[in-house]
């Protein structure tokens, strides 16, 4: 049970006033800067009036930016469905394991989960790049297959191309992947967790195949927990900045990197606010829809 | 339920024993493993080009060793995460008992706000550091180190202690409220109380927040991308800047280093609060 405030007043004013000084000063009133910035027009090379224009916002829905925007949405939605589909199957191994095991296997996706961001996108510059592991084997077996084919007395396969996997969308979205599955395997299981287990035997038992069991059974049953799983995925990979800044080629800007741009070398802090907010507005819509399903599914249960 | 399955051979719930979830499960390992492996791996090799394996070599740890400016961001990032540990896991507690405890007027607003540093995207927080440091409050120039650190230092820990807060939460919500009043009967002031029976409840999430915001200020790019300056370089920021060049040993090496301080510090979480920091409450992340 919660206490009144006025019962303990001096506990309430210590433990109140650090956290609250510093999230208005050093986080609140930093938004709230940006967002003044957003209705600004740049005078100069340094100064910035604030003329209460919207002529940042009206520029951000040129077509140049929709199309970054509807892009960086579509790469999200791609990146989140993918880790659905390879990440599902891992949390109902996960849940299905004996206690023991269980562990091992959630340590098992959460210890590159911890790894440095940065770490694990220059891994994956090594394993793409075009002298990359990939690019290697696929060359060593074309070699070897090419040999194979002249002694059958075949036409040889010709020049070794290495196949282009780094600096375009596919590295994007594979860096995106790589990243955020762990992020969509924890809910997942969390939600696979707390099913009711004869239910599923029930359907088993009842003839439904697996497949029927998953999609008909579990996949209702556990949809809090895929939506949880989905927005937890899709906000950070909608904002992502340093995967399409380093796997990505010129094509496959995504939000953040736009902004970066402005804030960095355009030097366009008033447009660069703008977007930031229209990023920002965009992870809310998201957060918003995902609590309205939450609150939708709890109503259709009671 | 569990035991009886454990004994049956494969049971209809055994998901675990077929063999496409077996594969499945080695396929994900392999995609989530095999660069980081190979990435190690090849920090030994003694190539320059790094591409085919010619041998094994230290060579590149020591020019690591020797590296002074990989060294100072290092150092800058241990000391940074550091003292952003410290400042976030005593906001955070403090922010952990205010929503626990009190009821007042306005907590629903605050604690939306507390969890905006959570949600709100890298990027955007990242600018508005920026802009904060730019235009209202610039960090002084020139300052002895560590003091030079300071704007990196409040970025992080302006994203690091709403982190801690969740977590303390999570944990106070298990307190039996009957021991705070045992205590008060017993003729403990508030102060007291706080001392002798909150406090070492909350002593498992206390350790388990430091953790989490000493890895997420070791980890973070974004946000100190856009408040670091030339002579406050992070070690991601440094080994940003030698991976947009090329990729060489060093920097394999340099990472090696660094996801070998990654499973320590994995490896002290699971000592201190048993499997079950990775298993037992099974909470999603706290990230999330």
């Amino acid at each position: 049970m919660e206490q009144s405030w006025r019962k303990a007043k001096s506990v309430f004013a210590l433990v109140l006033g650090p956290p609250l000084f510093w999230l208005v000063l050093f986080f609140l009133i930093p938004l709230a800067i940006v967002w003044v910035y957003s209705f600004g027009t740049n005078i100069g090379l340094t100064q910035i009036a604030f003329t209460g224009t919207f002529s940042n916002y009206t520029r951000a829905i040129e077509p140049l930016y929709v199309g970054i925007f509807v892009k960086s949405v579509g790469v999200a939605a791609l990146t989140t469905g993918l880790c659905i589909v390879l990440g599902f199957p891992v949390a109902l191994a996960i849940t299905f394991a004996p206690d023991k095991l269980k562990a091992w296997l959630i340590l098992l996706i959460m210890l590159p989960f911890w790894t440095n961001l940065l770490i694990r996108t220059y891994a994956l510059i090594a394993v793409l790049r075009d002298e990359g592991y990939v690019n290697m084997t696929y060359h060593w077996l074309w070699t070897h297959a090419g040999g194979l084919m002249t002694f059958a007395g075949l036409k040889p396969l010709g020049d070794f191309v290495p196949l282009e996997l780094l600096h375009n969308n596919f590295a994007v979205v594979f860096g995106l992947v790589y990243v955020h599955l762990p992020f969509m395997v924890l809910p997942l299981y969390s939600a696979l967790d707390r099913l009711d287990r004869s239910l599923l035997e029930a359907s088993l038992d009842l003839g439904a195949g697996h497949a029927r069991t998953m999609l008909q059974i579990v996949a209702p049953l556990a949809l809090p927990g895929i939506a949880s799983g989905i927005l937890i995925t899709f906000i950070p990979a909608l904002g992502a900045y340093l995967t399409p800044d380093l796997l990505g080629g010129p094509d496959s800007q995504m939000i953040a990197n736009i902004i970066e741009r402005q804030f960095k070398r355009a030097n366009d802090w008033p447009f660069g606010a703008a977007l930031s907010f229209l990023l920002m507005y965009m992870t809310f819509i998201a957060i918003a829809l995902q609590a309205v399903l939450a609150k939708r599914n709890a109503g259709a249960k009671a | 339920m569990r035991k009886r399955q454990k004994r049956a051979a494969p049971g209809p719930l055994e998901y675990l024993r077929r063999w496409p979830l077996q594969a499945w499960l080695v396929m994900v390992s392999v995609f989530l493993y095999a660069p980081l492996l190979t990435l190690m791996a090849f920090s030994f090799n003694d190539s320059k080009r790094n591409i085919v394996w010619k041998g094994f070599t230290l060579n590149y740890y020591e020019q690591v060793l020797h590296d002074q400016s990989l060294l100072t961001a290092f150092g800058n990032s241990l000391t940074i995460a550091a003292i952003c540990t410290l400042v976030s896991v005593i906001l955070g507690a403090m922010t952990a008992l205010l929503l626990w405890r009190f009821r007042f007027s306005g907590k629903t607003v605050l604690d939306g706000a507390m969890a905006l540093p959570i949600v709100v995207p890298e990027i955007c927080m990242g600018v508005a550091m920026l802009v904060f440091f730019a235009k209202v409050m610039p960090w002084p120039s020139g300052l002895p180190w560590p003091l030079n650190l300071g704007a990196i230092i409040i970025s992080h820990i302006s994203f690091s202690f709403p982190f801690v807060a969740v977590v303390v939460r999570a944990r106070m919500a298990s307190f039996n409220r009957e021991l705070e009043e045992a205590a008060k009967d017993l003729g403990a002031g508030e102060w007291m109380t706080i001392r002798d029976v909150i406090i070492p409840h909350m002593q498992p999430s206390l350790i388990a927040g430091a953790l989490l915001a000493f890895t997420l200020s070791l980890d973070d790019f974004v946000i100190t991308f856009f408040t670091s300056g030339p002579d406050t370089v992070t070690f991601p920021v440094k080994v940003y800047s030698m991976v947009r060049f090329s990729v060489t040993p060093e920097v394999n090496a340099a990472s090696t280093l660094l996801i070998v301080l990654t499973v320590i510090l994995t490896a002290l979480a699971l000592r201190f609060q048993g499997t079950d920091a990775v298993a037992g409450g099974h909470a999603p992340d706290p990230k999330a």
